[in-house]
């Protein structure tokens, strides 16, 4: 079908941008300023949202922004693959801007404006890189997420902040610029950066080139976590729990996921992917990232750094999904953006809830906790099975589909490293579970109830929304999925 | 009244220099208004030769109807009138800024020389733009820069009168060595106009006077330019004196410099000449990488904010000629797209560092503690400026370091593409320290000086520059429409 122009899309991400100028500016007005930020979340879903059905229809939405140099347009392309990152950012925003304002008030939040509008930015920064027409775009908004999201990690304003901003810049900045490295050598080599469905680069490069463009990418990427260049995401997790949920387990991280698949099916192709050998080099990182950031997260203590460490491991299983370059191996990457947010955001969620009611960081220290804290620990419980990959719950389909893609594939060792990954997720996640309702409560817990409403209901309904998305996995998610594997392999 | 515009725009700052001093002298309060309606006056006249240089392509004028190569000719093309509207724009901004912050800078019977000098300053860079006779713009360079020692000496204290004449010491050296090379090729052609001299010199390519003279005005330029390693004056120039001057300094007189050695290696000498002849545009590149480098280095050691600034100038400057030391189309336009960038920039960044001086007396980068809180516009002209000089999109920054890369790419130079990449993290070193202090640490409260943002016509033109940064960088479309032509012609048919 025709591609279909429309401002829906860029309207979408001014919305966010227009959201934090305006909070910005009524710094001191705190309850004005929670207003907005969930305001500007509600109108950005329901923009993004109406994007669905024309996708679903089979056609796509586009929008020239800007002609900006000559070669290098702002444009936003809306398909089947961008909208699941797009729609998984906007719903979950609002969730967390409730979280947000539920847990700054418990914490005497200081320097709020700051903080919700550095958080629009970021999740306006987002939806751009998941709905960019070109690597251009993605790459302006790759940037602006790094940037954006710095005032966020350093919130706290103590020391350890500080030093933890510090690595964050260095580590993303310089992956930023292997990341212009590479779209400048996309541009001169192939003339153009527009995604396009089969890659651009084939014929144009020399297999060696072709592979060092690859490693140039994949640094740049950073934001995946892939190991050995992980190690900012858990220095991040100083930031204050909502920073930690949305963006650190969801639009940032993902960002560089994400970011990864699309140059692969579209800048690369698969068929030069596959026959440079790229795909041999990435289920490698990835597979070694999935089990080592396991055995790291069994070793920390402090549940934020754990779940930090598990999304370490998770990001991966999108790296190995693509790099499988099999229909269902790229549809079961594609489904565990979203299904992975839901999860792991109910996490953070509930980590944000304890801290808040209890103070305490520590797994060591929270013993029968889901005696006090009942509807939290329950919430935890359905994220860390999901998480596993165990069903009802939906990182159950995600995992499968991979386990096809890998049989598919013929790649047995992958399927192995899938299934020993949940034996170690269960490792890490089981014994929290275990403490928190069999063990007796400590002394220091008497008289600790649940988490305050508005920071308690965000993760209880996200931890249903994983629920509810494991037993009915076909709308939106599974069928976005496969049309754009469809798309991707030429079909209609 | 339009055809003679070109040397209107010349004219109207002298005359003001000398109304400004007369108006000083009935009341000391005449010489700012007189000063910027002035220059506002000749910004407007600029504008209106732009209209011309588009649909004319190139306005010739023959002062006092001499022809060339007899009489001085003033030739204005897109290259001329691009530097002339930065410069313009940018004394402008700096007059309005200087209302308010020469106030405690300088002693209060001094003001009314101060907008002398000032405007003379201003008639200086324009004759240098305008001009297309090689010893006119030797004369215009020295007004422009015996106006920049003053200015720079103009402040209390002493450090500022070492400085100036540091700065006047190194710059009268320079003017020696452009004035041997003017003299050297007078000798060979017996002519200085510049057309002319491009006309006459391609014969004299291979004769040993001609590169003699080349040297000169390389070595001589270079000091202006303040290309390291012959940038010792710069640091304490731009350090010491009054913040309007730094600003001024670091955007119309660094860049009048820099127009300068574009104007003589292209039009004078040709693209044959210093890429065949006498190689020396690979050598220059490599100076200017090192200048980047060694710029960015020194900007990390510094602990005060204005010789931060400065040193970052030093390797701004080594963007630029590194854009121009390439020799391709695409880094050329990068080259010259970044004498903008750099004057908004800095231009900004030097407004804001002296708003801090201003307002709290600070200059020392770990004083400036939760400025972020106390002077929250001009702390968020900062970020701007910061973000821009790092690079970071959509800022104009980023759009100079996009054309400089492929550029190098083009050219196939990895080390300079990998210096321009890295540059942009140094910057991001030192200027992410700043903004931590400014925004992320708290103040320890109790300050003197008071709280609040600085007088209106400091910040208007701190925010038009911070607001400029952005809008080049979106529609950088603009700028790049009056330029496009140029590295073109500027290359001529390589």
């Amino acid at each position: 079908m025709e591609p279909l122009e429309s401002p829906v899309p860029f309207i979408a991400i001014l919305v966010p941008f227009c959201a934090a100028a305006l909070i910005l500016l009524s710094y001191r007005r705190r309850r004005l300023i929670e207003a907005y930020s969930l305001l500007a979340s509600i109108l950005t879903f329901a923009l993004v949202l109406i994007l669905l059905p024309r996708v679903m229809e089979g056609s796509e939405v586009t929008w020239s922004v800007l002609k900006l140099l000559p070669g290098a347009n702002l444009g936003l392309h809306v398909d089947a693959f961008g909208l699941i990152f797009a729609l998984t950012s906007s719903s979950l925003w609002i969730v967390s801007s409730l979280y947000s304002i539920g847990y700054m008030n418990a914490h005497d939040g200081h320097n709020l404006a700051r903080f919700y509008a550095a958080f629009a930015i970021a999740i306006a920064s987002a939806l751009a890189v998941a709905m960019a027409a070109n690597l251009f775009t993605l790459f302006i908004f790759y940037e602006i997420l790094t940037i954006s999201t710095y005032p966020l990690v350093v919130h706290e304003g103590t020391e350890e902040a500080m030093r933890a901003g510090r690595k964050y810049l260095a580590y993303l900045l310089t992956a930023g610029v292997f990341l212009l490295l590479s779209l400048l050598f996309t541009q001169h080599l192939a003339g153009g950066n527009e995604f396009t469905s089969g890659g651009i680069l084939a014929g144009h490069a020399t297999d060696f080139i072709v592979r060092i463009l690859f490693l140039t990418f994949l640094i740049g990427f950073a934001k995946a976590a892939w190991m050995p260049l992980h190690s900012w995401l858990p220095t991040a997790m100083v930031a204050p729990t909502p920073v930690s949920a949305l963006l650190h387990a969801v639009a940032v991280v993902k960002a560089g996921a994400f970011g990864m698949m699309r140059v692969i099916c579209y800048i690369f192709g698969l068929e030069l992917a596959s026959a440079a050998g790229l795909n041999m080099a990435l289920i490698l990182i990835a597979s070694v990232t999935i089990l080592v950031s396991s055995f790291f997260a069994l070793a920390q203590d402090n549940l934020k750094r754990r779940l930090a460490y598990s999304t370490i491991g998770q990001l991966s299983y999108i790296l190995l999904g693509v790099a499988l370059l099999t229909p269902q191996g790229i549809a079961g990457a594609l489904l565990h953006i979203p299904f992975h947010a839901y999860m792991k955001i109910t996490l953070f969620f509930t980590a944000g809830c304890i801290l808040v009611s209890t103070g305490l960081e520590n797994i060591s220290e929270m013993k029968g906790i889901g005696r006090r804290m009942p509807l939290t620990m329950g919430a935890f419980t359905l994220g860390a099975i999901g998480v596993c990959g165990f069903p009802p719950l939906c990182g159950f389909f995600s995992k499968l589909l991979l386990a096809e893609g890998s049989v598919e594939a013929g790649a047995i060792p992958v399927l192995l490293v899938l299934l020993s990954s949940s034996v170690l997720n269960a490792a890490y996640f089981f014994p929290i579970i275990r403490t928190a309702f069999l063990d007796d409560p400590a002394e220091e817990l008497r008289g600790r109830k649940e988490a305050p409403v508005l920071v308690l209901i965000p993760s209880l309904a996200t931890a249903l929304l994983s629920l509810l998305m494991g037993l009915y996995p076909a709308f939106p998610f599974l069928e976005l999925a496969t049309m754009a594997v469809r798309a991707l392999a030429g079909g209609p | 009244m339009m055809e003679h515009l070109p040397v209107l725009v010349v004219i109207i700052p002298l005359i003001g220099a000398y109304t400004s001093l007369v108006g000083g002298w009935v009341d000391r309060r005449y010489a700012f208004p007189i000063a910027f309606i002035n220059i506002l006056t000749q910004f407007t006249a600029a504008l209106l030769l732009t209209v011309r240089v588009m649909q004319e392509g190139v306005v010739r004028y023959n002062l006092g109807d001499w022809l060339p190569p007899w009489g001085i000719e003033y030739v204005v093309d897109r290259l001329n009138i691009y530097v002339l509207l930065i410069l313009l724009f940018l004394s402008l901004l700096c007059c309005a800024y200087s209302k308010r912050s020469i106030g405690m800078e300088i002693e209060e019977r001094k003001h009314t020389g101060f907008y002398t000098i000032f405007l003379l300053l201003v008639a200086g860079v324009t004759g240098i733009t305008v001009t297309g006779d090689i010893f006119n713009l030797y004369v215009f360079l020295e007004i422009s820069s015996l106006a920049a020692y003053t200015l720079v000496s103009s402040g209390r204290g002493g450090k500022g009168l070492v400085a100036g004449f540091n700065y006047l010491v190194m710059g009268s050296v320079s003017a020696c060595f452009i004035l041997l090379g003017i003299g050297h090729l007078y000798m060979l052609t017996g002519t200085l106009n510049m057309a002319d001299l491009a006309r006459v010199l391609p014969p004299l390519y291979t004769s040993t006077t001609l590169h003699t003279a080349f040297v000169f005005f390389i070595v001589g330029l270079s000091i202006k330019t303040a290309l390291f390693p012959l940038h010792l004056w710069l640091p304490d120039a731009y350090t010491h004196a009054p913040s309007t001057v730094s600003a001024l300094l670091s955007t119309v007189v660094s860049k009048m410099g820099v127009y300068a050695t574009i104007r003589i290696l292209f039009s004078v000498f040709t693209v044959e000449f210093v890429v065949g002849y006498f190689p020396v545009m690979e050598f220059l590149s490599w100076l200017a990488a090192i200048a980047i480098i060694a710029g960015s280095l020194l900007a990390i050691a510094q602990r005060d904010l204005k010789r931060m600034l400065a040193y970052s100038s030093v390797g701004q400057m080594g963007y630029i000629l590194l854009g121009v030391g390439m020799v391709n189309q695409l880094a050329m336009t990068g080259g010259i797209l970044h004498m903008l960038n750099h004057a908004v920039m800095k231009g900004c960044l030097f407004m804001v560092a002296g708003a801090f001086i201003f307002r709290t007396g600070f200059r020392r980068i770990d004083d400036l503690k939760g400025m972020g809180k106390r002077m929250p516009w001009t702390s968020a002209a900062l970020v701007i400026g910061a973000l821009s000089m790092i690079g970071i999109p959509p800022t104009v920054g980023f759009m100079s370091k996009w054309y400089l890369a492929l550029g190098a790419i083009e050219a196939g130079q990895w080390v300079f593409l990998a210096v321009i990449l890295a540059s942009s993290l140094l910057s991001a070193v030192y200027f992410w320290r700043l903004l931590e202090y400014v925004y992320f640490r708290e103040g320890e409260g109790g300050v003197e000086g008071g709280t609040g943002d600085v007088p209106l016509p400091m910040l208007i033109p701190m925010l038009v520059l911070a607001a400029a940064c952005l809008l080049f960088g979106i529609f950088v479309s603009i700028p790049l429409s009056l330029i496009d032509p140029v590295a073109e012609s500027l290359l001529g048919g390589v």
